[in-house]
């Protein structure tokens, strides 16, 4: 506040809280302007400290693009349905590596910034979390590509594009569930570091990116959406290149998990977070 | 009458030993659990986090029944050794840490200073790294913009304000670090030993800045071993020891009475049995003080007290030729200075009979520097033999004085601190005299 307001004088006491606490979503907003600054921090950080800057959110899709083209598409000769394989995988890729660097990222976010959570009192929240926001402008990015390779194949969107929102949304949820179960896990057990890249390797290979979630038979797709990348990804096939059926049952078990994953993580999120300047 | 900011009602941290540092791996969490379980199964257990003593098993009370009342604008000084608590007890009134047990209330919007340059980034330029640092340090963006120049000037870095700081200097990323903190206006300002930074001149402006706040109303916590910082910043000062509150009372007395027990000091020293007095067959010592003149022992000495050196003897042998010989050691072993007796005019040359003697050596304030001292006694017979000599038979503290620091926070160097006349005369005015001859 400014101080030449004498403002208001808001009592807090600090107590030893016990079991689970509550989300105090008011003081989050509080700290907005902090969440607003570590995510401009993180996003100004990554893209100044490599030589090819912005490049690298397309780069590394678009080269696992090319290579599932080739073996997935070409070689092993999965079917993409009426859309090109290129651009079927690529719609998937946007939203995946979005979820892979963010999910890495905001694992490691509170072990790398130790220092501040042991020198500053701030919602801890704020920084798995902003972790995941700086990578919307990587999305952002490769999301252009997609529209490029959209108008080179001659691809025109439906209508359904205007659910387009929703599954980035979905996705940045996705991503921060995950997330936060792992940032606070990491503080306590340091081994979470080693299993995050295993975790997305297995985890990309159990999602619908090289191949669609059709190869799954009838009564098993519903179960494949408790892999909440598999609604994320159909999701956003069917707001982009307006493949026939929307994803019913199986996008309505995707946001269940997610829900699930999301308040869960952030019960445990909040529950570890009093010990993180002890831990860490 | 002000009210109450910071009430802090028994509060009381516990860690387990190590804790801090040591994350673990699941392997170590798995071996632990097995190793209790292996412990529940051969003795009852007696490593739980309970009341009672500071140490009890893996446990450790950082932290242990802490109440205080700190009234608006007051500004309290928190000193102890290493490891007190102080940093704990910071920690939990910033909200970093939560204490195990106990309360606290805090009203008012809180600014902690437990280090400089939070946050800062390497590659984000001196620009990026105030606003950034600014707000982690609870700085609205308004008020970062409204106080940026103020703060890059304080800083002196207008220059390099868009060069990344990685490429400052340690100087100029300390100076910018804490010029943001400096700029930090909370109704309640907690601050751990940030003075440590920069030179000696950036120092100064540290202090000005911190007591401007403690001047303005903020009510001030801070934590230092720079007891002359505490005792001209603070209107109180708590002493905390083993995680328990000691002292809590008026800077001066509290710093006297922490100071005390901090150094193995030895103002005096008495022994009543002459028979078992240090010494031998000629002579044995009763007693040896030090104290400011006209005070006990117990008094302090600053680097403006004038003080005695006092020694009571047992002269054993008849017509005897004798004089004591002091040698005072600084803190790095040089002999500041050598005491004999020239200048007593009674028994100087006089042949001692047998029986108790009592020598007192007056010292000058305003000649030793700060620091501990330790005197080494030599007894002589003739003016050539020693016949008793005693290392360390007191150990004192002359302490730093207020009102000669004169806003130097650095120790002046040397082994003596004298007062010296000077006199500074202006001989030729360059430019009356330029005039004169144009």
């Amino acid at each position: 506040m400014d101080q030449t307001t004498p403002a208001r004088r808001t009592t807090v006491t600090v107590r030893p809280s016990s079991g689970w606490v509550s989300m105090r979503s008011r003081e989050l907003w509080d700290y907005r302007e902090l969440f607003y600054f570590l995510t401009w921090r993180d996003i100004k950080v990554r893209y100044k400290q490599t030589a090819f800057g912005a490049a690298w959110a397309v780069l590394q899709p678009f080269l696992t693009m090319v290579v599932f083209s080739l073996f997935f598409g070409s070689l092993a000769g999965i079917s993409s349905g009426d859309v090109p394989y290129p651009v079927f995988a690529f719609a998937a890729l946007v939203p995946w590596t979005f979820f892979a660097t963010a999910v890495a990222l905001a694992a490691n976010s509170l072990v790398e910034q130790e220092r501040i959570l042991a020198k500053v009192y701030f919602p801890r929240l704020i920084v798995p979390a902003a972790a995941v926001l700086a990578c919307l402008v990587d999305l952002a990015i490769a999301f252009v590509v997609l529209l490029g390779m959209m108008l080179v194949y001659g691809i025109v969107p439906s209508a359904a594009i205007v659910t387009l929102p929703f599954f980035v949304m979905f996705a940045a949820a996705t991503a921060l569930a995950v997330g936060l179960w792992l940032s606070a896990l990491n503080v306590q057990y340091r081994d979470v570091r080693y299993v995050i890249p295993f975790l997305v390797q297995l985890w990309l290979f159990a999602s619908p990116v090289a191949y669609p979630s059709s190869l799954v038979p009838e009564p098993w797709d519903a179960l494949y959406g408790l892999n909440p990348m598999a609604g994320v990804i159909e999701g956003f096939r069917w707001a982009l290149l307006g493949e026939a059926p929307p994803p019913g049952p199986m996008l309505a078990v995707s946001v269940a998990a997610t829900a699930a994953l999301l308040v869960g993580g952030l019960l445990y999120f909040r529950r570890m977070e009093r010990s993180f300047a002890d831990v860490v | 009458m002000p009210d109450v900011a910071v009430r802090a009602v028994e509060l009381g941290k516990i860690y387990r030993i190590g804790e801090r540092q040591s994350y673990q791996t699941v392997r170590d969490v798995v071996a632990a659990a097995a190793r209790s379980r292996l412990r529940r199964l051969s003795r009852r257990s007696g490593a739980a986090p309970g009341a009672g003593p500071s140490t009890r098993g893996e446990w450790v009370w950082a932290l242990e029944d802490v109440s205080f009342e700190l009234g608006e604008g007051e500004a309290l000084g928190i000193i102890g050794r290493n490891g007190a608590g102080k940093s704990t007890l910071l920690k939990i009134l910033s909200r970093i840490t939560e204490p195990t047990k106990g309360f606290a209330d805090i009203s008012g919007r809180v600014g902690a200073l437990l280090e400089v340059g939070t946050g800062f980034h390497p590659e984000l330029t001196g620009r990026e790294n105030i606003t950034l640092n600014g707000a982690i340090l609870g700085m609205r963006r308004a008020e970062i913009d409204r106080k940026f120049d103020d703060i890059v000037s304080f800083a002196g870095v207008e220059r390099f304000i868009d060069t990344p700081v990685k490429r400052y200097s340690t100087g100029m990323h300390a100076r910018l670090a804490f010029a943001v903190a400096a700029h930090l206006e909370p109704d309640i300002l907690i601050v751990d030993e940030v003075l440590a930074v920069g030179d000696a001149a950036f120092q100064k402006r540290c202090m000005g800045k911190m007591g401007d706040a403690a001047r303005s109303g903020r009510t001030v916590l801070f934590v230092s071993h720079n007891m002359a910082a505490i005792e001209s910043l603070c209107s109180r000062a708590i002493w905390l020891e083993g995680g328990r509150t000691v002292a809590d009372g008026a800077p001066a007395e509290v710093i006297s009475r922490y100071l005390g027990t901090c150094l193995s000091v030895l103002n005096e020293h008495v022994w009543p049995e002459p028979e078992l007095a240090p010494g031998n067959e000629r002579v044995r010592i009763r007693r040896a003080q030090v104290r400011p003149e006209g005070g006990d022992p117990s008094d302090q000495i600053t680097v403006a007290t004038p003080f005695v050196i006092e020694f009571e003897y047992w002269n054993m042998r008849a017509d005897a030729h004798l004089n004591l010989s002091l040698h005072v050691y600084n803190e790095q072993g040089v002999i500041v200075f050598n005491a004999v007796p020239t200048e007593e005019a009674v028994w100087q040359r006089r042949p001692f009979p047998r029986g108790l003697f009592r020598d007192t050596c007056h010292v000058p304030g305003h000649l030793l520097n700060d620091g501990v001292h330790r005197i080494e006694l030599l007894v002589v017979e003739d003016l050539s033999r020693v016949i008793h000599r005693m290392e360390d038979v007191l150990v004192f503290e002359v302490r730093d004085a207020d009102e000669s620091r004169d806003g130097w926070y650095e120790r002046r160097v040397g082994a003596v601190r004298p007062r010296l006349a000077w006199e500074t005369e202006h001989l030729i005015a360059v430019d009356a005299a330029a005039r004169r001859d144009g």
